[in-house]
């Protein structure tokens, strides 16, 4: 008799939680969905405002849909209008950031894989001062080192260059490639390097033959956040070179400020799309890789 | 010889970062310590000069406005992102369809430069062509968002973007805390009666406290440094309206010839970095021994 009352009235419970947890789950994804167009919203009016003329622009509005696939703003953007003095586009900039990013990238994650190869396997007395040493890096202004930068840049020869750029990017890159390999092969177990040494292997051997073969997941993550740090830098791009060694945010910044008589906010689009292109393709691709170095090591905005 | 390299290899290796963070980091920190003490203004001078150069960016009005839109920025960017945050972090924790696919829309912001976004922002919130006019077209004739040209608004739309590219970033922090607690605590709740939201607010939230902890580090680090968005967005103005620290320096440093007082700012940011990160990196560390 107990047993029933009880049954019956749970389930009465039941159905109530259903009709509520049916709320419950429109209401959740009515939030998500909002969220998302929210966060969509702003690429969304780049996309079509770049493919509208400037006539469209004016009459239409931010939502409204372009009356095809123009894609002469992208052309302009990219490639200029063909005039000589005063035309701006992005090509040789692209490259410019091209250029800065690969050997820029390949330097700090080497060093970061050497680094963090030596703090993890061959530790020395003091070794976790010099991981902190290193680890205090990822947090500093940049502020405090322009002055001094823009100075030693200017002494070597190499201001208002992309070696410069590369320079400066390598150095303030290796304490988050230093942080992502440490602590990746912290997880290594040390008996494998252990049995290697005692096997008369020697330094690199072990580094070559058992490190790195397991390594592609966290050269991987380096590489990506290396990449999008680099690629989205303004603040080093700016301070340390202008006219023709600027990178592409730069070369964006300038393109989107220059005030020509007319605004023509279907080229800045289209720009600033090119701009954020490479960047956003590897997200896509590689999202999960992404994530992992914004959770794992994230310090930096 | 030999036998002396082999052994001091690892040593060896490590050489180059830690002599290139020393030089690039440490002393180049050393060398704006300086000069903030001296009375240098297009080149650096090395005759000490006192707090000086403090004295007079404490007393210069365009610093305070810095400083008063840093403290503003902070506390919205800060509040608001991380509400966001949890609230889609804890939707999306409750076996969603295509969760996959939302998280990539949250979090691309994050991989785009604060100039590109900035450059979208700027478009879509003038006031000629933008959202107001968007509204006024759809029938609001009296619909006016002029934030981004007008003085006591313009930091809003600041935050405004800020939120939008740094909000999907907590989300997956916390998002990555939320799935790394044990199933076992959250069905032990659920058979003692706790509901839905009980479970998260008593249970989970408190025992995020961590990324609670981290969030924060990394979001008034980030608005500290805060000088991209600011550049795309507003250059600092209407007026000097939108200014703030990172702007207020590089403005000194290479437009007016005030080296000495913008060494004196960028030590101000870097001790507003330090007083943030030192406790959090102490607290890791004693996490990271006690294991």
């Amino acid at each position: 008799m107990q047993d029933n009352l009880k049954s019956s009235s749970y389930q009465q419970l039941e159905q109530k939680s259903k009709y509520t947890n049916m709320f419950l789950r429109w209401f959740l994804y009515f939030v998500l969905i909002l969220f998302a167009s929210y966060f969509i919203f702003p690429l969304y009016v780049m996309v079509v405002t770049s493919l509208k003329t400037m006539e469209e622009i004016r009459q239409g509005t931010l939502l409204s849909w372009p009356s095809g696939l123009n894609f002469d703003s992208w052309a302009v953007a990219w490639g200029g209008r063909g005039y000589g003095a005063g035309d701006t586009f992005l090509r040789p900039y692209f490259w410019n950031s091209i250029k800065m990013v690969v050997p820029a990238v390949f330097f700090s994650t080497l060093i970061g894989a050497m680094t963090g190869y030596v703090l993890t396997k061959w530790r020395f007395k003091g070794d976790s001062w010099v991981f902190l040493f290193l680890l205090f890096g990822c947090f500093i202004p940049f502020q405090a080192i322009l002055l001094p930068m823009a100075r030693t840049l200017g002494a070597l020869g190499i201001s208002n260059s992309i070696v410069g750029l590369v320079l400066v990017h390598t150095v303030y890159g290796i304490p988050f490639t230093t942080l992502f390999f440490r602590n990746y092969y912290v997880s290594v177990p040390t008996e494998l390097v252990k049995a290697a040494r005692i096997d008369g292997a020697g330094f690199f051997k072990i580094f070559f033959k058992i490190l790195l073969p397991i390594s592609a997941p966290i050269i991987v993550v380096t590489v990506i956040w290396q990449f999008t740090q680099i690629w989205n830098d303004f603040l080093f791009g700016s301070t340390f070179s202008f006219g023709e060694a600027a990178p592409i945010q730069v070369a964006l910044n300038n393109m989107v400020l220059s005030s020509t008589s007319v605004k023509e906010y279907n080229v800045d689009m289209a720009s600033a799309i090119i701009a954020g292109v490479p960047t956003l393709i590897v997200y896509v691709l590689a999202g999960k890789y992404f994530i992992r170095g914004l959770t794992s090591g994230a310090v930096k905005g | 010889m030999f036998k002396w390299l082999e052994k001091n290899l690892p040593k060896i290796v490590m050489a180059p970062a830690v002599g290139l963070i020393g030089w690039f980091v440490y002393g180049f920190v050393l060398w704006t310590l300086y000069i903030s003490f001296t009375n240098s203004k297009i080149l650096p001078k090395y005759e000490l000069w006192g707090f000086g150069q403090y004295e007079k960016l404490w007393a210069s009005r365009k610093w305070l406005i810095s400083v008063d839109n840093l403290l503003v920025f902070t506390a919205l960017f800060l509040i608001f992102c991380i509400v966001i945050g949890i609230i889609l972090a804890i939707f999306l924790d409750q076996k969603i369809r295509a969760e996959g696919v939302l998280r990539t829309i949250y979090l691309y912001p994050m991989a785009l430069s604060f100039i590109v976004t900035g450059t979208a922002w700027k478009w879509i919130l003038n006031p000629t062509l933008g959202i107001q006019k968007m509204f006024i077209d759809w029938g609001f004739e009296n619909f006016t968002f002029d934030w981004l040209v007008n003085r006591e608004m313009a930091i809003y739309t600041i935050v405004i973007a800020g939120v939008w590219q740094s909000a999907g970033f907590v989300m997956a922090l916390f998002l990555a805390g939320l799935r790394s607690v044990e199933d076992e605590i959250v069905k032990a709740a659920k058979i003692d009666g706790a509901g839905l939201f009980t479970v998260y607010w008593r249970i989970l939230l408190p025992m995020m406290r961590p990324v609670f902890f981290t969030s924060f580090v990394i979001l008034v680090h980030i608005s500290i440094k805060s000088y991209d968005l600011i550049v795309a967005l507003t250059q600092g103005g209407p007026g000097i309206s939108t200014t703030m620290p990172a702007l207020f320096m590089t403005q000194a440093a290479f437009h007016k010839s005030q080296v000495g007082l913008s060494a004196a700012s960028a030590m101000m940011m870097f001790m507003a970095v330090a007083a943030v990160i030192i406790p959090y990196l102490y607290s890791e560390l004693r996490r990271e021994n006690a294991r």
